[in-house]
């Protein structure tokens, strides 16, 4: 059975409690909403991009534990980053939040990101993790409409 | 030695029902399952029931003794199904102590009975002059049915507000009312708040105006005793699932000079008299709203729940039901941070709350983990958590068959969050 302290650990709380990025920016020039319709969570990134690399992020927004220390943490994760590596890593992310077969072989090295990894053996709380990313990926393909994780 | 007999009778009473309750979790055969390695503690009944083994044996022994459609064949086993499928209404009747089996329309559920209502009753009758009333404190099932037909009329949808403690403004309500309303849709238990609205007063003035009253029974169903006679309402809808039956299966009760004034909502099969190519007679009172081939062993099961809640009788299910309300609502009232969502004076089966610097969807997950299944989000009524300020509440709701242990078991549950968070 899966245990609790895989989902809750010392580093998530750390990151719901003062979550780091949590600010508007006032110089974004991608901005998306992001919504999760089970919970009605919302929560808006902005990005600042210059010459195809993330020059800042920041989010706004109320969730539970796991989708705002993901938003926190995936903000650390995105500065500096060119917009190529932003996309592996939102694909090397999201597979190690869904993909619950481990015999696959160890994930790529995500570094502080990998605290997420115990969201797989919650299945109910992977939209919580990824809501933060879905809504990343739609503000920097500027799509207008709020995106949900449905 | 002399003994205060007040001091005797309470231990007495209250171990009573407890060997009630011990009864009634035998009867519920998923009770006993395992969740995460503990046994299943389930405050989620607000959500869906568990079944009785009575129900969940006679929807399978229409499967495997009766099956065949009703209304239509002359062989043996169509005329028995029939049988069931009518006696099944005719528990609905009497269940409501509707006026007659005639004012019963099977549907799929409460969702389906208010849609109907809104097309077949409201639609032909609202112009851009006209208003519908509902409350602040309404499930989306509601709601949005509302939102769609006076979109399609022009009409106007009207909110009665409700106050801190979750009741309802009924001096709103008062000067909302008037000649232009054409119909109040409100519910008769809040599924958000636990609120028992004052639906008596609410018809009664409504009827002052020569309005029909539309009563969403989703909640109250299985923890109020519901008499339409008594109740005046003119429409009642309610859900198999939340009263112990099958999901598919639900109620709408309509006053039968209402019913019979509305067109179909649906066309087909068996709600027919007589169909010729240039013209089509509808069939008599229920069955004209019954189109296609209906869920009959639902039907069946509904009946088999409302026989199985009767045996019991609300009043001994409302009693133990508040009892438990009332000791979680003492204990939860202790735990710091917790904030109960829905304090009015009538209450009944719901506990929601928030706990400070806590999502719910946290609670709801540390909870999961020890068996406890409880409800966490904005329970379909996104309104109501806006008038509260919040993103949504953790929710415990109570039935028949739960324990003062099992809320003992929640609240330890709350301490071991707090615990974690508070790190």
């Amino acid at each position: 059975m899966s245990d609790l302290r895989d989902l809750y650990q010392e580093v998530i709380f750390d990151h719901y409690k003062t979550p780091h990025n949590y600010h508007a920016l006032p110089d974004a020039n991608h901005v998306a909403h992001g919504h999760n319709r089970l919970c009605g969570d919302q929560l808006t990134i902005y990005v600042q991009v210059e010459d195809d690399r993330i020059k800042d992020i920041g989010f706004e927004g109320a969730g539970c534990a796991i989708s705002t220390a993901s938003a926190s943490l995936m903000t650390d994760a995105l500065k500096e980053k060119t917009l190529g590596e932003a996309e592996h890593l939102f694909e090397a992310f999201h597979h190690m939040v869904t993909d619950t077969d481990t015999d696959t072989g160890p994930v790529q090295d995500l570094g502080k990101l990998e605290v997420l990894a115990g969201v797989r053996e919650f299945p109910a709380r992977v939209k919580c993790a990824t809501l933060a990313w879905h809504t990343l990926q739609a503000a920097l393909k500027d799509r207008a409409a709020p995106v949900s994780t449905e | 030695m002399k003994m205060d007999s007040k001091v005797l009778h309470r231990p007495c009473e209250t171990n009573e029902m407890e060997r009630s309750v011990d009864r009634w979790r035998a009867d519920f055969p998923l009770l006993r399952e395992m969740v995460h390695g503990k046994p299943l503690v389930y405050l989620d009944n607000a959500a869906t029931t568990q079944k009785p083994l009575s129900v969940i044996e006679a929807e399978a022994s229409f499967y495997l003794h009766t099956n065949a459609n009703v209304h239509r064949g002359v062989h043996a086993l169509s005329q028995d199904a029939t049988d069931q499928y009518e006696a099944a209404r005719n528990k609905v009747q009497q269940f409501i102590n509707a006026a007659s089996s005639d004012e019963i329309v099977f549907v799929r559920g409460t969702t389906e009975a208010i849609n109907l209502v809104a097309q077949s009753y409201a639609r032909p009758r609202l112009s851009e002059h006209d208003n519908i009333i509902i409350s602040a404190m309404e499930h989306h099932s509601n709601i949005v049915p509302w939102q769609m037909v006076c979109a399609q009329t022009g009409a106007e949808l009207r909110v009665v507000p409700v106050n801190d403690a979750g009741e309802l403004d009924i001096e709103m309500f008062a000067r909302l009312v008037g000649p232009n309303t054409r119909l109040v849709a409100i519910t008769h238990l809040s599924n958000a708040l636990g609120t028992i609205t004052p639906v008596q007063r609410i018809v009664e003035m409504a009827h002052a105006h020569d309005v029909p009253v539309l009563l969403d029974g989703a909640q109250a169903i299985s923890h109020l005793g519901v008499d339409v006679r008594t109740l005046n309402c003119d429409f009642y809808a309610f859900s198999g699932h939340k009263i112990f039956g099958p999901t598919g299966i639900g109620v709408l009760y309509g006053k039968a000079t209402l019913l019979d004034a509305m067109p179909p909502y649906q066309v087909g099969g068996d709600m027919i008299r007589s169909v010729t190519f240039g013209e089509t007679a509808y069939n008599d009172l229920p069955y004209k709203f019954e189109a296609g081939t209906p869920n009959i062993a639902g039907a069946i099961g509904l009946g088999a729940a409302l026989d199985y809640v009767s045996a019991i009788g609300i009043p001994a299910i409302a009693a133990h039901e508040q009892e438990l309300l009332s000791y979680a609502t003492g204990l939860a009232a202790n735990i710091t941070g917790l904030k109960i969502i829905g304090t009015a004076r009538d209450k009944a089966s719901i506990l929601s709350f928030t706990l400070d610097g806590v999502h719910p969807h946290d609670i709801g997950t540390i909870l999961d983990h020890d068996g406890i299944a409880i409800r966490a989000g904005h329970h379909c009524a996104m309104p109501v958590m806006q008038r509260f300020g919040i993103a949504g509440t953790a929710r415990a709701s109570f039935s028949l068959y739960n324990t003062r242990a099992e809320v003992d078991a929640l609240m330890a549950g709350l301490a071991k969050v707090q615990g974690m968070f508070q790190r």
